[in-house]
């Protein structure tokens, strides 16, 4: 075989084995983004995949418990009960009212139980202006740069 | 000054829209005088841009909040040092840098050429006025930062508003390296703009030979060194800052930033095959067309928006300016190379698969697989959204499964890889060059081994490691020693001395030292440790050696934030080593709280401390200990690659009498076929000079 030829053949193996590794690592680490009406519609193993869900943290939801903090996150009138079981503490931006994403899996009962909780303060780096003045542009962007 | 600002970033539209125009149409008329004054607008634009930044600046640094961009990202109470730095905190301001720092390099491409290469020139200098016009728009028209606050009257007249107080940088920015950080990571963005330009022209000008790939060397590895140090920079900054343990965590903005270093680096390698060999010279314009489009494809990550937000991937109104850019990058270039491709043919074909040119190529198609890896995972959320409808996003595990192994060939390549020889490369050379640095290799796997380290990859890692350290150190050791006993010198010397007379190939070899060091400090990863618990004072916790006795807790404060701090005192083998303080700061401006990460950093491992927060059962403080070994082995090897991509910039002093000294050996030993012969070589050219001698000299 001359060069050309082993080197298409190491190439092939090459890439057939990256390809089998991508395909271990993504469905080791894949995740479903959902929205909290969407879940409801969920069945079978849909239902049973790792998913991160997002929305508003119901004021007054946030209750400790032991070894967990429940809260109750809205979105669009809808409600979802969640578990953060966790071993981080909670976000300071965690609180009545933020904006949340929460990872993790449904239970049975239609619980979710989230292993990771992120928050932010809605429109927190967006410019304040002084009331009766708007912005001709609002500031967007936070968070890294 | 608003005014000033905003009618010179206007101006510079309109003058970089003149040098595009006036450009094609001086190549098209063949009138120099057209030529040159397109020229001079592209260097004009420099200058507005630059007034326009200094306008801006000047709101900054005066406290001016009646623009809305300052107002958003600044306070009177900031450190000026940061107040400088907010230019780049937000979307409009971060844009403008782009444009300015393109505008210098701009510049620099068209002044230092003003002299030099004028079939290609004029085609160089509407690319770059093109893709100023881009960014100029955006600038002017899609983001601007001189907005101002306005409200109107009763009468619908409108009264500027200015506000008493801005709110704040974000304090995450808040950091020294932040201020180089996103300067350095721009100055890579946007350098591997000139090599694109270059390429570009070269292909629509039909422009004879590799001369474009000599003119851009030195450009490509200033963007690629400054990429290198922008990425290592922020991978310090998520380690230093974000206080979750680690410097790279796969997020989209990493990503966004390693990209183009790949593609980048796959560019500096495959050019050889093209400069030696005459291979692969499609290959290398598409490399430079799909670095620059990656370039953009980072700034529209990293500052459209899309990845700020929690939720990632949100909308955001200026994706669809940068998804139009890049659709017609890629149609210009597409017919680009379509018109020319004959151009391009190659010289020369694959001869062996245990050559140098297998060794690029190889080492081109794994980059290429990360870079696609890397690149799918990261937008698998935008695609799995269009094909299957639900949005999917893949972590770590994805990432890590298919780089680990391609880190570890490409690390196995970059030892193999520069000592084989060009063409073809013969048994005896194989085990000449390798038998040694293999030996050493599997040796310090086997001692590894024997003291209990059993992770594979950590290890192969290690053995390949110490393989690529010993073949370079034997690299400058063979080359020294016969200038050593040539000229009568000490071999310390004479490693100076053959350095300088190639520095492209020593130069080379330092980054891939570089490298090496960097892989080292990667494995550690595998042997990190973490444990976290309630910690009020009088109580401890143990971390490998270490055990941690929390002191008690105090409050700081200034203008700009109060701080809860800790004090832990850290004891090894019951003695006390030191005492870390890692904080939770509550800025006030912007009224969030972060954490001040305690690290004590060493070669061997670095103990890492973080504060927290509060148990949300107990109420208690929660303390966070890493203990992430060699993780300092990575920002070394970041300078070493600095310093070795700087000689490899620097001209070689080459004295006359080397290219006639060797002519028994050839340089990488191979094709040589006296059997026995000295096993030293120096760097001169051997039998394959008709080859090699387009290397030399240029550049």
């Amino acid at each position: 075989m001359k060069g050309r030829g082993k080197f298409l053949v190491g190439s092939a193996i090459i890439v057939v084995t990256l390809i089998s590794l991508a395909y271990v690592g993504y469905t080791q680490s894949k995740t479903y983004y959902h929205t909290i009406s969407e879940l409801s519609s969920l069945h079978g193993t849909a239902r049973r995949q790792r998913m991160r869900v997002s929305g508003n943290v119901q004021a007054g939801s946030i209750s400790h418990v032991d070894g967990r903090v429940d809260f109750v996150l809205e979105e669009n009138g809808q409600d979802l009960p969640v578990s953060y079981v966790g071993t981080d503490p909670l976000p300071d931006t965690f609180k009545d009212g933020a904006q949340a994403l929460v990872e993790g899996r449904l239970n049975s009962q239609g619980r979710f139980v989230a292993e990771l909780v992120q928050a932010k303060c809605a429109s927190k780096y967006e410019a304040s202006p002084v009331p009766g003045a708007a912005p001709a542009n609002p500031a967007a962007g936070s968070g890294k740069s | 000054m608003d005014i000033l600002g905003s009618f010179a970033l206007l101006l510079a539209f309109l003058v970089a829209v003149y040098a595009f125009a006036a450009g094609i149409a001086g190549i098209l008329t063949r009138r120099a005088l057209l030529t040159k004054s397109a020229r001079h607008a592209g260097m004009a634009v420099f200058g507005l841009v630059t007034l326009a930044v200094a306008a801006l600046e000047y709101f900054f640094f005066t406290d001016n909040f009646s623009l809305a961009y300052v107002a958003a990202h600044s306070n009177s109470a900031l450190p000026g040092f940061y107040k400088f730095a907010a230019l780049w905190a937000g979307q409009e301001g971060s844009l403008l840098w782009w444009s300015w720092l393109l505008s210098i390099y701009a510049f620099l491409a068209l002044f230092l050429n003003r002299k030099r290469h004028p079939e290609l020139m004029p085609w160089v200098g509407v690319t770059l006025a093109g893709v100023q016009i881009f960014f100029l728009t955006l600038n002017n028209f899609v983001s601007n930062p001189f907005h101002v606050f306005a409200s109107a009257d009763m009468a619908g007249i409108f009264h500027m508003a200015r506000l008493s107080e801005g709110s704040g940088l974000n304090p995450l920015l808040q950091y020294p390296e932040m201020v180089i950080h996103p300067p350095m990571l721009y100055l890579g963005y946007t350098g591997f703009t000139v090599p694109f330009a270059f390429a570009m022209a070269a292909l629509l000008a039909r422009y004879p030979g590799e001369k474009w790939i000599h003119i851009t060397r030195r450009w490509t590895m200033v963007a690629w060194c400054f990429q290198t140090v922008g990425v290592l920079l922020g991978a310090h900054w998520a380690y230093a800052v974000l206080g979750w343990g680690g410097y790279w965590e796969w997020d989209p903005v990493e990503n966004a930033a390693l990209l183009p270093w790949i593609t980048g680096t796959a560019f500096l390698h495959s050019v050889m095959m093209q400069e030696k060999r005459g291979m692969m010279k499609v290959w290398n314009v598409w490399l430079v067309f799909s670095t620059f489009m990656l370039c953009i494809l980072g700034t529209f990550l990293t500052r459209a928006g899309i990845v700020s937000s929690v939720h990632a991937f949100a909308e955001s109104s200026i994706g669809a300016w940068f998804v139009g850019f890049l659709a017609i990058v890629l149609v210009v270039c597409l017919a680009a190379w379509w018109k020319n491709r004959d151009y391009l043919r190659s010289d020369n074909q694959l001869d062996s698969l245990v050559s140098r040119e297998s060794s690029f190529l190889f080492n081109n198609l794994i980059l290429l697989a990360a870079c696609f890896a890397v690149l799918w995972g990261t937008l698998f959320p935008v695609l799995s959204e269009w094909v299957t409808g639900s949005k999917i996003s893949v972590g770590p595990p994805f990432f890590n499964k298919v780089n680990i192994p391609i880190a570890l060939f490409l690390l196995l390549l970059t030892g193999v890889g520069p000592l084989l020889a060009w063409r073809k490369t013969s048994y005896d050379a194989l085990k000449r060059n390798f038998a040694w640095p293999l030996a050493g290799g599997l040796v310090s796997g086997a001692i590894a081994f024997a003291f209990g380290y059993r992770n594979f990859y950590a290890l192969m890692c290690l053995i390949l490691s110490v393989f690529v350290a010993l073949t370079i150190a034997a690299e400058f050791f063979r080359g020294a020693r016969v200038i050593a006993a040539r000229e009568g010198v000490n071999l310390l010397t004479a490693v100076g001395t053959l350095t300088m007379r190639n520095t492209r190939r020593y130069g080379g070899y330092i980054v891939h030292f570089g490298m090496v060091l960097i892989f080292i400090g990667i494995s550690g990863q595998a042997f990190n440790k973490d444990i976290q618990q309630n910690l009020s004072p009088g109580q401890s916790l143990s971390i490998g050696p270490f055990t941690i006795v929390c002191q008690n807790y105090d409050q700081v404060q200034n203008d700009n934030y109060q701080s809860e701090r800790a004090t832990l005192e850290v004891f090894r083998k019951g003695k006390s080593e030191m005492m870390l303080y890692p904080e939770r700061r509550f800025f006030n401006a912007s009224q969030v709280t972060e954490t001040i990460v305690a690290v004590e950093s060493s070669p061997l491992r670095d103990l890492y401390v973080v504060y927290a927060g509060r148990s949300p059962d107990t109420n208690q403080p929660v303390v966070h200990a890493y203990l992430n070994p060699l993780v300092k082995w990575i920002w070394f090897g970041g300078i070493v690659v600095v310093l070795g991509t700087g000689l490899a910039m620097i001209p070689d002093r080459r004295p006359a009498l080397v290219l006639r000294a060797v002519s028994e050996k050839s340089w990488d030993g191979a094709l040589a076929p006296a059997p026995g012969a000295l096993p030293a070589t120096a760097p001169a050219r051997g039998p394959s000079r008709s080859i090699l001698r387009k290397s030399e000299g240029e550049e």
